[in-house]
């Protein structure tokens, strides 16, 4: 499946159309993206810059003011929020469930885009939502309260969740924010063979330079709400592409061991002009 | 881990939801019909239910009937319904708002029902409309009018709804419906002023059965709706976006977990007026025995509060007989007590 964002622009003050309750003043200016069936694409950029807006437009919760975003050619507007939960799941920064839930519940919930109004869940889902554990390695919480979890088993468990809805089209938002080095990882590992072994594509969010190296075959660069470079990593990683995004000086080098570029941050510099806004 | 605790693992660990579900709505039925079988033989005058239900006796002749289905059963119905429709408004907006602490009467709902109901007792308004008089006519005229005032505000068009307006415009409504219910309260006489606090603290004794068949078909269309959403409920209390993301069409799902709520509330509150307690009390009770799926939640909480009301209205008429106890103040003794002991336990 191919998901394509073309020409997409989004401002929340004319639109505030943001599901949640937080909006803030920030707008995407002709934004075109495109996520190839089976690709990894890393979404790069500073604080602020749009990374998440673009991808709830990606996923359909929020709607672009200008442009368009379709499903191997199919706008997302035209079709219906349970059938593109079908196709594309997101996996949030952070997941507070308002009441406490025990893991498996959480991930039987990945089904319920596939289930009918009054439709409870069957052998097929709970044995679909089981699989999705195992991927991620968290059968063993199957029954504890999600509430109680670290933070690393909460995210795997909102993984197995965003699994559970078999989708094609994966999104991820910063999902290594937040965990010490060995859960980024078992993450990291855990992103790289889901789109190995199961073909889903995925977007990816993050802060993290070496992850995107690292996983990511595809790398666009977003500042102020567009995009300043798109491409192969090995191509866009460069030090003066980070130069610009971040204003930070850094060492771009290949690691032998690794088999991918690592980053090395050096120093801030003063601001580049700024981009259009 | 307590008895309680390691039941409900057992209970809803690892087994599939249509056999928990099944088992939930024969348990919790069963403690329903129970209650209500079993509240109206208790009284000033002992009956017996064989004798009560023995048809071979002409109705006019059988006095344990006459009391079970004219002098008790109406008030146990009411008490039955109102709890059930108290109990599930709570589940489906403390879900909603994604705050176990919220309760039917949060949304200013209580405060609008309770002014409508005080100025047609301090005002002497004479409109009737069917079974229904012109006290619960006006409380439901009053709760409708307030939640369409809160839903107006935490709403635009094509919008989803914004759950903290909600809250905020639902709190301060009820406060200015407060002063205006005092203020009301003050320039009536005594015998006016006394039915309005009567009137405040909830009561079942509704008479007859024709209440009940005013309120009936609110209460109906809002457990339809209940069942309607009770699916994406789970999801919803997650987080809107990620119930978004997992199909669910977020702003239809909250217009009618909002709407049926409100319904449901509305029509307890002109039945039997304001008895607190029972929407946050039942639901928590429940999540304890149950677990916190909202599919499982909704039904067992409608059927639990059932019970649980109709033993509190038990209690009220019989506790300090002859004397009644407003039912609203056993709920409220029951119930805060009991809930303070289990956040100390949880704590």
């Amino acid at each position: 499946m191919t998901l394509q964002v073309q020409h997409v622009s989004f401002g929340y003050d004319a639109g505030r159309e943001s599901l949640g309750e937080a909006t803030r003043s920030f707008s995407l200016c002709d934004v075109s993206v495109t996520v190839q069936r089976g690709s990894l694409t890393g979404l790069l950029g500073p604080n602020g810059c749009g990374k998440t807006t673009l991808l709830k437009l990606m996923a359909g919760v929020l709607r672009p003011r200008e442009g368009s975003i379709t499903l191997d050619g199919q706008a997302i507007d035209a079709i219906s929020r349970r059938e593109l939960a079908r196709h594309i799941a997101v996996v949030p920064q952070e997941t507070h469930p308002a009441f406490d839930y025990s893991v498996l519940e959480m991930v039987l919930m990945g089904r319920h885009p596939h289930l009918g109004a009054f439709q409870l869940e069957g052998p097929d889902d709970i044995a679909i939502a089981h699989d999705a554990l195992s991927a991620t390695g968290t059968s063993h919480l199957a029954g504890r309260a999600y509430m109680t979890l670290s933070g690393g088993e909460k995210q795997r468990v909102v993984i197995a969740s965003a699994l559970a809805q078999v989708p094609e089209v994966l999104l991820l938002d910063e999902p290594t924010a937040s965990l010490d080095l060995q859960y980024q990882m078992e993450v990291a590992s855990l992103l790289g063979r889901l789109n190995q072994d199961r073909g889903v594509s995925m977007v990816l969010a993050t802060h993290d330079l070496n992850l995107a190296a690292s996983l990511c075959d595809w790398l666009v660069l977003v500042r102020s709400g567009r995009v300043v470079a798109h491409g192969p990593t090995r191509e866009v990683l460069t030090a003066a592409m980070i130069q610009q995004l971040y204003d930070v000086e850094a060492d771009v080098h290949f690691h032998e061991a690794s088999g991918h570029l690592t980053v090395l941050p050096i120093r801030r510099t003063p601001m580049t002009t700024a981009t259009p806004s | 881990m307590t008895f309680l605790e390691s039941a409900m693992l057992h209970v809803s660990a690892g087994r599939p939801i249509r056999a928990r579900l099944s088992m939930t709505l024969l348990g919790y039925g069963v403690l329903a019909l129970g209650a209500c079988l079993l509240a109206p033989l208790v009284g000033s005058t002992s009956i017996s239910l064989s004798r009560a239900l023995d048809r071979s006796i002409p109705f006019a002749d059988n006095v344990d009937a006459q009391i079970f289905f004219i002098a008790r059963l109406p008030r146990v119905l009411a008490g039955a319904i109102v709890g059930a429709s108290l109990a599930s408004a709570g589940v489906v907006l403390q879900a909603l708002l994604r705050n176990p602490l919220a309760t039917p009467f949060t949304l200013g709902v209580s405060a609008g029902s309770a002014l409508g109901a005080i100025l047609a007792i301090t005002f002497g308004a004479a409109v009737t409309l069917g079974p229904l008089s012109p006290v619960p006519l006006a409380s439901l005229a009053g709760a409708f009018i307030s939640a369409t005032v809160v839903y107006a505000m935490a709403t635009r068009p094509g919008r989803p709804i914004s759950t903290s307006v909600l809250l905020l415009a639902g709190v301060t409504l009820n406060s200015f419906f407060s002063a205006l219910i005092l203020f009301v309260q003050y320039m009536g006489d005594f015998a006016e002023a006394y039915r309005t606090v009567r009137w405040l603290m909830g009561d079942l004794d509704v008479g007859g059965f024709g209440p009940i068949l005013g309120a009936l078909p609110l209460i109906v269309v809002a457990f339809v709706m209940f069942a309607m959403v009770s699916s994406s409920l789970n999801v919803l209390s997650v987080g809107t976006e990620t119930a978004a993301t997992r199909g669910v069409d977020v702003a239809r799902t909250q217009r009618l977990a909002f709407v049926s709520a409100a319904i449901a509330t509305s029509a307890a509150v002109s039945l039997a007026g304001p008895i607190g307690f029972v929407g946050i009390v039942v639901p928590h009770l429940v999540r304890l025995m149950t677990g916190v799926d909202h599919r499982i939640v909704l039904p067992a909480a409608a059927l639990f509060g059932a019970a649980f009301l109709v033993a509190c209205d038990l209690v009220a008429r019989t506790v300090l007989a002859p004397v009644e106890v407003p039912v609203g103040v056993v709920t409220a003794m029951l119930g805060g007590p009991f809930f303070l002991w289990l956040l100390i336990r949880k704590g």
